[in-house]
C-alpha cells in the first residue's frame, strides 16, 4: 500500500481519532447514504431473499434438468456477497453487498488467516461482536470460531454458477472432498452457517442452512448435474 | 464474572460481559497507554497482544477471554519489545504519539513472527495501525533497525 493511501485512510478516520470532544459533540450518527435504485424489481428480490424446497422442482421430469434448477437455487446462496466475499479471486477478501475490497487492506497469508502481525483473529474473534461507536455501516464485526479465508483454489469471486458447480465438486478443488461430504460440508459447517447468521448490519444469506442443505441433497441425488454456465 | 491474565496479574472483571477489554483495561484497570481510536477495528490504536496474538481490545469482549492472557504496552517485554522501544527512541518515531502503543503492539508481533521482515511483511503487519501523522517512514525504518539489532 502506498503512504498516500495510507493518507487518505488517515484522513478518513481522522474524525474518530479527535476523542474526546468529537464523541461528545456527535449528538446523533452521520446521515444514512440514499438508498441505491434496486437491481431487480420487487417480486423477484423476494425471491432472491428465501430458497425454494426441494418439492418445488418435482415438477420438471427430466433428472438431469431437476438437478441443475435444483443447483441454480442453491446458487442464490453461493452467488450471494456473505459468501462469495471470503471465496475472492485475489488474496484480499472483499466486504459488503457491493463487494469491496476489505478495510483495513489485510493479506491472505500463507495460510488463508492473514500475515504476522495482522492475522484474521486479530479483529474477528469467535462470533459477530456488535460495536459500541457510533458507525453509519458497521454495525458489528462478524466471527466465527474457524473465520478464514477460503483457499485460492476455491475462488468463486468473478465465476459463473456452472464454473463454481463443477469446481465445487472436483476434489483437487474442494479440500479432497467427496459428494456426500460436499453435501455434509453445506448442511452442516458451521462457518458455512455464518451466512446465516453474519450479525447486526449484514444481510443474511437466503432461505436457512436446513434448506440449503436439503437442496444439496436433493442436488447429488439427482446425479448432481451443474449448468453449462 | 470472566477470569483472566493481565500484564500477568491474575484479573476479574464481574460487570457486563459485553464490556469491550479496552474498556476493562482503560477504567477498571487503569491502565491508560492503549488508547481508543475509532471503535469499530479500522484504526489499531486499541491494539493489545491476547495469548501471544494482537488484538483489537475496542471490539473484542471481555467474556471472550475467560483464561485469557492480554498484555498491553504497559508490560511489554522480552527481546523483540525492547528493539522496538529502543528503535523508536532512536529516530524519535512518534509525532502526536496517539497512536503509537498500538503501533508497538503490532510491531512487536510482527518480529516476534518475523525477526527479518521485509517491507512488504512490514506493510502487511502494519496495515491496520493508521497514523493522523503519518509517521509510517519512520515506524517502517524503525522496525527494520529493531531487527537489526535482534540479529546480532
Amino acid at each position: 500500500m502506498t503512504n498516500a493511501t495510507r493518507l487518505v485512510r488517515a484522513l478518513v478516520i481522522a474524525a474518530g481519532f479527535a476523542l474526546p470532544t468529537a464523541a461528545l459533540a456527535q449528538d446523533r450518527a452521520p446521515e444514512a447514504p440514499a438508498p441505491s435504485t434496486p437491481a431487480l424489481p420487487a417480486s423477484d428480490q423476494n425471491d432472491q431473499k428465501t430458497l425454494k424446497p426441494v418439492s418445488a422442482f418435482d415438477g420438471i421430469a427430466d433428472e438431469t434438468e431437476r438437478s441443475i434448477a435444483i443447483f441454480q437455487e442453491t446458487g442464490k446462496v453461493l452467488l450471494h456477497p456473505r459468501c462469495v466475499n471470503c471465496h475472492p479471486a485475489g488474496d484480499r477478501p472483499l466486504q459488503g453487498m457491493d463487494m469491496h475490497l476489505h478495510q483495513p487492506p489485510v493479506q491472505r497469508g500463507e495460510a488463508d488467516f492473514g500475515v504476522p502481525g495482522m492475522m484474521c483473529n486479530t479483529c474477528h474473534g469467535p462470533k459477530n461482536v456488535p460495536v459500541v461507536a457510533q458507525s453509519e455501516d458497521i454495525k458489528s464485526i462478524p466471527g466465527n470460531p474457524d473465520w478464514h479465508l477460503a483457499p485460492i483454489e476455491m475462488a468463486w469471486q468473478g465465476r459463473t454458477l456452472g464454473d463454481i458447480c463443477r469446481q465445487i465438486k472436483d476434489q483437487d478443488r474442494n479440500g479432497g472432498k467427496t459428494l456426500a461430504e460436499l453435501v455434509e460440508h453445506m448442511a452442516s459447517d458451521d462457518l458455512v452457517g455464518w451466512g446465516w447468521h453474519p450479525g447486526k448490519g449484514r444481510e443474511p444469506v437466503p432461505g436457512t442452512q436446513k434448506q440449503f442443505g436439503e437442496l444439496y441433497e436433493a442436488w447429488a441425488a439427482t446425479g448432481a448435474h451443474c449448468p453449462h454456465r | 464474572m470472566v477470569n483472566f491474565t493481565l500484564n500477568g496479574r491474575e484479573t476479574t472483571f464481574d460487570g457486563d460481559p459485553d464490556t469491550p477489554l479496552l474498556w476493562v483495561i482503560r477504567d477498571a484497570e487503569r491502565l491508560t497507554g492503549t488508547k481508543y481510536g475509532c471503535g469499530i477495528a479500522q484504526c489499531g490504536a486499541c491494539t493489545v497482544h491476547v495469548d501471544g496474538m494482537t488484538a483489537r481490545s475496542c471490539i473484542t469482549p471481555i467474556s471472550a477471554l475467560e483464561g485469557s492472557s492480554v498484555t498491553t504496552i504497559e508490560a511489554i517485554d522480552g527481546p523483540e519489545a525492547k528493539a522496538v522501544q529502543a528503535a523508536w527512541q532512536a529516530i524519535d518515531v512518534p509525532q502526536c504519539g496517539y497512536c503509537q502503543s498500538g503501533q508497538i503492539m503490532s510491531a512487536v508481533s510482527l518480529l516476534q513472527f518475523n525477526p527479518a521482515p521485509s517491507d512488504a511483511d512490514i506493510d502487511g503487519a502494519m496495515t491496520g495501525n493508521i497514523c493522523r501523522c503519518a509517521t509510517y517512514k519512520r515506524i517502517r525504518q524503525a522496525i527494520h533497525d529493531a531487527a537489526k539489532t535482534l540479529e546480532g
